[in-house]
Order: C-alpha cells, then structure tokens, then sequence
C-alpha cells in the first residue's frame, strides 16, 4: 500500500474543490495540500454550469435584496446567518475571479455585465456568455497550477474516509491507472465532491454525480442535512437531460404549452408581458415551474414525445443576435443534440433533476460534525438554499463556502497533530474489502445496470416532483431490497488498469445509501415546502418542520432522524409571492 | 431503416494482451444516439470491462475524444447516423500512450498545459477593493475564442507534427499561451514567451492547420500558433536590432 501524508487534503476538483485548495495555501502558504479527484478537475462537473452567478454589484441592488430573494426562494428553510454572510463574501469572491482572469461578459465601458435571472428581484447575475461554469472551472484550475504547495492526485477514487480517535485523519483511494490502493493521510480533509443527480433516471448531472462525498459521511457517522429537497430544473431537453439554461428565460422566452399559451399565468406566477419581468412568469421559482408542468401535464396540455411529455420554449422572438451573443451555447446543444434550430423553432423541454439542496451537514464555516472533516460546495447543505435553490446561487456558493473551507481547514491543520499510526491499519482493513467485496469476487449473479435502473425508478416513482406518505414507504421498501440484492452484484471485471466496472459498482453503492437517505427524509416531512411537496400534505407546516432534517445512518444500515431549527435572523417567515 | 449497428471496439488488457485487438458488438440503432451511448450499451449489456472515460455527454467536459472510423471526434457530440449502415470503428485517440480499452494517458498532456504559466500574470496586482479590470467586449473578443478550449485533446490527434515528435508543445497548449497573452488584464507574454521560443515550442508547427479543422469547438489552434510565430519572429528580430529593447 502507498502511504503519503499533507496538511489538508481536497476531496474533489470541482469548483469547490479548486477554491478551497488556493484559500489554505493563501491562508498558509507552508501547508502541503492534496487534491484528490476521479477525474482530472476540469472534467468536473462545475463544467457544465452554464447560466451564471449571483452578486450584488450594481449600484441599484443591495445585499438585503438578494438575502431577501434567497430566503423566500427557499421557502423559508435557509439559515438567514448563512444567507448574510454569503451574499456578504459573495461580491469579493467574484471580483476575485475575475482578477484571476475569468472571461466574464461586459458592457459596452468595460465594466461588469449582470443578467436577471429566475426569483431574482433585481439583475445580478454575473455570466460569461452562457458557459460561466465552464469559464469558472478552467479559470480556478489554471490558476491553482500556479500554487506549488497543492499536489493534485488526478483520477484517483476514494473509497472511504479514515477516522481515529473522532477525527478525521485521511482517505483511502484507488489509482485508477494502476489499481493501486493509498492510503492519503492528512490533519484535514474538505469534501468536495458535488450532488447526486444520478439517483434520479432523468436529471441533468455528469456520469460522475454519485453523491460520493454525501455517503463517505454518511457511513463515517456525519448527519446528512435536508436530504428530501431535489430540485427539478423546468427545462431540459427530452431523451438526452440537457439543460437549456434559465437564461434562456431571463433573456425573454416563453412557456408555451400545446395551445401555444403561457400556462404559467394559471398558477399564480403573474400574468405575461411581452418582455421578462422579474420574480414573474418564467422568472419565478424553478419548483414552481416545475409544478406547473405536472399539473399541466394532469389536464391534458403537454405535448406527446417517445421520450415523454413535453411543453415548449421559445425563444425565436429574441432574435438571431441575442441568441447568438448571448446563448450561444444554447443554440449548440440544440443544434447538436436536438437537431433543432432555436431561431427558427421551439425547443421542447420538461423538468429534470438537477440539483441537491441536501447534503452534509455543517456549520458557517464548511465544518462537519466529525472533527476535521469539512464539506463544501453541492455536497454540502449550509443551508443558505432551504427548499429551493435560486439559480445563479451555487456557483457562487462553490466560491463563499469553498474559499470559508479552505480556510477554516488550513487555520485547523496549522496547530494540529500527524496523523496517527492506526489509520493505516485501518486503510489495509479498507483494501482488503474491495479485494473480497469486488475485486475477486466471482459469485454474483445481479448486473450492475438492472439495480442500478430499479433504484432510479424507485426514487422517481417515490421521491419525484409530487410524493405520497404511501409512495415514498413503498419506495423505501423497495430500496432496502435493493440494497440486499446489491449485495449480490456480478463483477466481470478483474483487472488492476483503469477499471471502469469497479468505480461503476462503488459508486452504485454510495447511490444507494444517498437515495435512501432522500426517501427516509422526505417519509417524515409531513408538509409540503419548496421542492418537497407532499399531495398528503400539501401545507407549509412552519409550527413542527420549519426545522431541518438531519439523517444519521445506524450501526446495522438502518437511519435514524433529528430536527434542527432554522436560523431566522431578520426575516420571519412569510408566504412566497412570486408575479406581483 | 436498420435495426442494429456493429461497432469495432478497441480492446487492450494490458494484463491480458501484449497488443491491442478489436472486438465486435451489434448494438440497437437509434437516431437519437451518440457513439457513446452506444458504448454506454455496450458497457451496461454486453460486456462490462470496457473501459472509456465520459462524464457531461454534453460536448462540454473533454473527456471522451476517441477516434471514430480513423478520426478523432468527441463521442458524445457524434451520432450513430452519421455512419449508417456501419461497421463504426472506435479506437483510443491517436499518437497517446493506451493506458486500457479506449482511455489514453494524458499526463503528457497536463503538463503541457502548466508549462505554458497559464494564469494571470501581472507586476502589480490591483487590490480587490478597486473592483474589476475593465475590460470592454471588444478587448473580451480579442482571446475570447481561444478560452473556449475544454481540454479534449483532439487537436494533438489530429496533428502530425505532434506525431512525430511529442516533444513539440502542441495546439491546445498554445492556444491556451494566447488565450492568456491576449486578455488585456495580462501583463505575462515575455515571459511566455521566452518559455515558447524554443525549438519545441512553436517552430516544430508546419501550418498544416489540421488542429483547426479537427476542434470541436471552434479553437482555431492553428490561428493562435500564427500569431504566435510572428510575435516570436519579430521579437527575435528586434532583440538583434536593439538587445536592450525587451525588458
Ligand atoms: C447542467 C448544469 C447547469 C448548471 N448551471 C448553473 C448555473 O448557471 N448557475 C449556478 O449557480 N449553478 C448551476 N448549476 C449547479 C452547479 O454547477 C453545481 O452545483 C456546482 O458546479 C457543483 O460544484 P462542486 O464543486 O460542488 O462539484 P463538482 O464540480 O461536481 O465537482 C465534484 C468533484 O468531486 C470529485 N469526486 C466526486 N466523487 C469522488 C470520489 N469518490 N473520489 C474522488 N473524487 C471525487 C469529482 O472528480 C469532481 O472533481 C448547474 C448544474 C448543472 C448540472
Ligand atoms: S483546441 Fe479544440 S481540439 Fe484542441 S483540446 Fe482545445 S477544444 Fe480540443
Ligand atoms: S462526455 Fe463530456 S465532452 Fe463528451
């Protein structure tokens, strides 16, 4: 076994990843830190963020005002603490990025280009073109090449988290170009590991968005926060999942159902202009949205495709030059990968799963309840996105809660001890599972994809957009069997180099316990909030679940749930207005 | 219409094969599917330990660049129809080392990309609290195309010169040098290069400009290597004229 040591070490090489790897060595420029990705940080998912990045920066705009649309976008659930201190940071953070030489879009002067964008009152979202996360990534991975104190360990999996002593001291990872097993120790370690989206059969996330770092927690016995909120984004593209950025919206198209009418107007979102107004129509909420078209969808308006109901987006109105300067990229995918052009035609979309407000559950400075462990990014839940996050938020979220990691890691790491000896112990007990677990294992009869497929179907049918006391139980019961199948599961494939069918069947496994997880929680709210909307019960309920979920996993598999409640700093809960 | 499609599939095992076979599948055809999901079939049905590197399937990520019936295409934005009726040939990108089946070492690669100091570089640096560099679109445009580069390395399959001699810094690399000399808030291009003007650097580049025609997403590699030589050509020149003139 490969036995290396650092100070704080990266779980991930996303947009987190990379800005909590350059705040400790800004921090302290002494400290040996790792990263550690499956695959080469540009490849991250961060790449495929394409609308843009909320900050205030406009004279007309304040702080108060984007808290204020966060906090009722997220249907009251986010801690307002949180909320504060991020739209604080928020500003400099992008400045920063700027600086480090991001190519975001301008005005005519030179200065700063902003965009409205969905739940947002005022323009302040920040875009490079309509590929901002792709800007975002690569300018964050070009600079962090300058720093000689990170050491990158591209395309190398861990498999899990090494804890002695009640802290965290490391990981153990698998180099996929050799197989071979490390045991990467470090003082601190920050997990950075992105969402979850492909629990879900139909969601917009990579290949990679297994909810990794949500199950290396969960399983070292770290509370999960707000599991039960999955955000479906209104508009993807049918078959394929591809996003059409809600820019697309922002810059003026419309939601137009099979009569080619704006359905959005009969479900309290405002009544349609000709041009986009904000907090209003195809600028409200996504889960609105997205409810929209289930309803719609119920009576009988959507349009038939082989790859599912549809309603359609059109943006021929805006013309060939706006499409082309500013959704370029829009107009590729659709071009590409829908063989429609989206000057001349209407693009046909429906809700896919496309964001985890949940996940590991810390404080305001990206700490986990385990000692050591820090969590940022998608994997992480602050909260500052409640039930609902407003686009536009996440990117910049990577930024605030990435560059607070990394330096509340490095300030740890600065005056703590090695690691101890008998994580490593431990690291070789962790090799010898994947050897017996998978990698000679030669008995099983279950493929991969089949549980793989059922598990996706589950939590659709249980955990979708609307969700039943009575669906969900059953959902869970089927999940638990998948789990005893799994056990159960055919590996092919034997071999050391580059073994792709062994990361597909860990990452099967850490799907599975994120997708219990999600169907335990959303069992228990017995209220309907944001994204979490329960036909059984289809009120808020801020008398017993303005409180957070936090789901802790059990000695024998089973999970356990606690409430914690939301910090309200200066805006009592109200009801969400959107279209007034 | 046809119902299925061969493909011929690049296999290497190291630990089983001394040199790399081909295996055939017959997969459903759809109008709808990319060669990758093809792949992604392959690998979910047929056989299991196929080994390939993909994550957006959105032309975005740069991981899944392989050669398709001889020429280097990214997998997820090429679809199945193209090639009715088959067989389809996929094969790892040309002139990288096999690491297994149709993934490729790329660290050769990655240290390309840092040699070339692609960041901001400035002798001062203007404080956060002076607010953005300003920069107006036209002055964006400038480098704005070859920031576009997502790092899939078809440009280096594509390119003889890089064939012949891995030495040679390549198209993708120096469209990232460029990307960074031209953005008005950079102050780095001496610097760079210095570092580029070695033989290595640009002059192994013969103008065949297959680099260009390969990118699939409008780079022009070939674009910033011109600029690049005659920079570096005049640079040289003037540093005969008047030694003390640079720097
Ligand atoms: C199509 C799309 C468009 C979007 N558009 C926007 C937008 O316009 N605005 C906005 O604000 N947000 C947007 N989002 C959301 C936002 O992009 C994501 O929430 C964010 O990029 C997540 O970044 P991250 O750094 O947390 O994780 P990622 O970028 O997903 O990175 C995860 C990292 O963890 C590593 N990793 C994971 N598991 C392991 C493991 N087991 N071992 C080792 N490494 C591991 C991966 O290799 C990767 O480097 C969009 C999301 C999608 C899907
Ligand atoms: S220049 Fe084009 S072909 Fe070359 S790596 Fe970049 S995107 Fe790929
Ligand atoms: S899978 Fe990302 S570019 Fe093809």
């Amino acid at each position: 076994m490969d036995i290396s040591s650092h100070d704080v070490l990266l779980v991930g090489g996303g947009g987190a990843g990379l800005r909590a790897a350059i705040a400790v060595s800004e921090t302290n420029p002494k400290l040996k830190v790792a990263v550690v990705s499956k695959v080469y940080p540009m490849r991250s998912h961060t790449v495929s963020a394409e609308g843009g990045a909320a900050a205030v920066i406009k004279s007309n705009d304040s702080l108060d005002e984007h808290a204020y649309d966060t906090v009722s976008g997220g249907d009251w659930m986010s801690d307002q603490d949180a909320v504060e201190a991020f739209v604080k940071e928020a500003p400099e953070e992008m400045l920063r990025l700027e600086h480090w030489g991001c190519p975001w879009s301008r005005e005519p002067d030179g200065h700063i280009a902003v965009r409205p964008f969905g739940g947002m009152k005022k323009e302040r979202t920040w875009f490079a073109a309509d590929k901002t996360g792709f800007h975002m990534l690569h300018t964050l991975f070009q600079t962090s090449l300058k720093y000689n104190a990170i050491t990158r360990y591209d395309e190398f999996f861990v498999t899990k988290l090494l804890v002695d002593g009640g802290r965290v001291q490391g990981v153990v990872a698998i180099e996929l170009m050799s197989g071979k097993i490390h045991a990467i120790l470090a003082k601190a370690v920050i997990l950075c590991t992105g969402g979850c989206g492909r629990v879900f059969p139909f969601t917009t996330n990579a290949n990679i968005k297994n909810g990794d770092g949500m199950a290396l927690a969960y399983r070292a016995g770290v509370p999960l926060k707000d599991m039960e909120f999955v955000q479906y984004h209104p508009t993807g593209l049918p078959f394929t999942g591809i996003l059409i950025t809600e820019a697309a919206r922002s810059e003026g198209g419309y939601l137009l159902n099979k009569d080619g009418y704006r359905y959005l107007q009969d479900y309290n979102l405002g009544t349609p202009q000709p041009k986009p107004v904000l907090r209003s129509m195809e600028l409200g909420p996504r889960d609105r949205l997205s409810q929209a078209f289930v309803k719609e969808m119920e009576k009988g308006r959507t349009i038939d495709t082989p790859y599912g109901p549809v309603v359609h987006l059109d943006i021929r109105h805006l013309g060939e030059k706006i499409i082309n300067t500013k959704l370029p990229f829009v107009r590729e995918l659709c071009l590409k990968y829908q063989n429609i052009d989206p000057i001349k035609e209407m693009i046909p979309v429906r809700p896919v799963v496309h964001y985890m407000m949940g996940g590991v559950h810390t404080d305001l400075n990206a700490a986990t309840a385990l000692t050591g462990l820090y969590a940022a990014g998608e994997v992480a839940c602050v909260s500052i996105n409640g039930a609902n996050r407003l686009g536009s938020n996440s990117l910049t979220e990577l930024l605030v809660f990435g560059a607070r990691a990394g330096k509340a890691a490095a300030a740890f790491a600065s005056e703590t001890a090695e690691p101890g000896s008998h994580v490593v112990a431990q690291a070789m007990d962790e090799q010898r599972r994947l050897e017996r677990q998978f990698l000679s294992k030669t008995d099983g009869r279950e493929s991969i994809a089949t549980i793989r497929e059922e598990m996706q179907a589950t939590i659709e049918k249980g955990a979708g957009i609307y969700r039943t006391g009575d669906l969900l139980a059953q959902a869970a019961q089927n999940l638990r069997r998948l789990q005893e199948r799994f056990q159960n599961v055919a590996i092919t494939d034997h071999s050391y180099t580059f073994n792709t069918e062994l990361t597909a069947v860990l990452e099967l496994a850490f799907m599975l316990d994120v997708a219990e997880t999600i169907v335990q929680s959303a069992l228990q709210r017995s209220e309907s909030r944001g994204a979490h909307q329960r036909t059984d019960f289809p009120k808020r309920d801020d008398e017993k679940y303005l409180a957070h979920s936090l789901i802790y996993r059990n000695e024998d598999g089973s999970s356990r749930l606690e409430y914690l409640p939301v910090t309200i700093t200066r805006w009592p809960p109200a009801e969400r207005v959107y279209g007034k | 219409m046809i119902d299925t499609i061969t493909l011929e599939v690049a296999r290497y095992r190291p630990e089983q094969e001394t040199e790399p076979t081909f295996e055939r599948f017959e997969v459903p055809f759809n109008k709808d599917w990319v060669v990758l999901d093809a792949l992604n079939y392959i690998k979910d049905r047929l056989d299991g330990s196929l080994s390939y590197r993909w994550s957006c399937r959105m032309g975005v990520c740069g991981s899944c660049g392989m050669m398709v019936n001889g020429e280097p295409k990214l997998t997820c934005a090429t679809f199945l129809s193209k090639y009715v009726p088959g067989p389809i040939r996929v094969e790892p990108l040309r002139y990288f080392p096999v690491v297994r089946d149709l993934a490729v070492e790329m660290t050769d690669f990655m240290d390309k990309l840092k040699s070339v100091k692609p960041w901001i570089i400035r002798q001062e640096e203007r404080p956060l609290s002076e607010g953005e560099y300003l920069q107006t679109p036209v002055q964006l445009d400038n480098y704005k195309q070859f920031s576009m580069c997502i790092n899939c390395m078809i440009c280096y399959a594509a390119c003889p010169v890089y064939g012949l001699d891995h030495h040679f810094i390549g198209p993708a690399a120096l469209a990232l040098a460029q990307r960074y000399n031209m953005d008005s808030r950079d102050q780095g291009t001496d610097e760079r290069l210095d570092l580029l003007s070695q033989h290595e650097g640009i002059w192994g580049c013969t103008f065949v400009g297959e680099c260009t025609k390969a990118c699939p997403k409008n780079v022009d590699p070939a674009g910033a290597i011109q600029q690049y030589k005659l920079k570096a050509a005049t640079e040289w020149f003037k540093s005969f004229l008047m030694p003390w003139g640079r720097k």
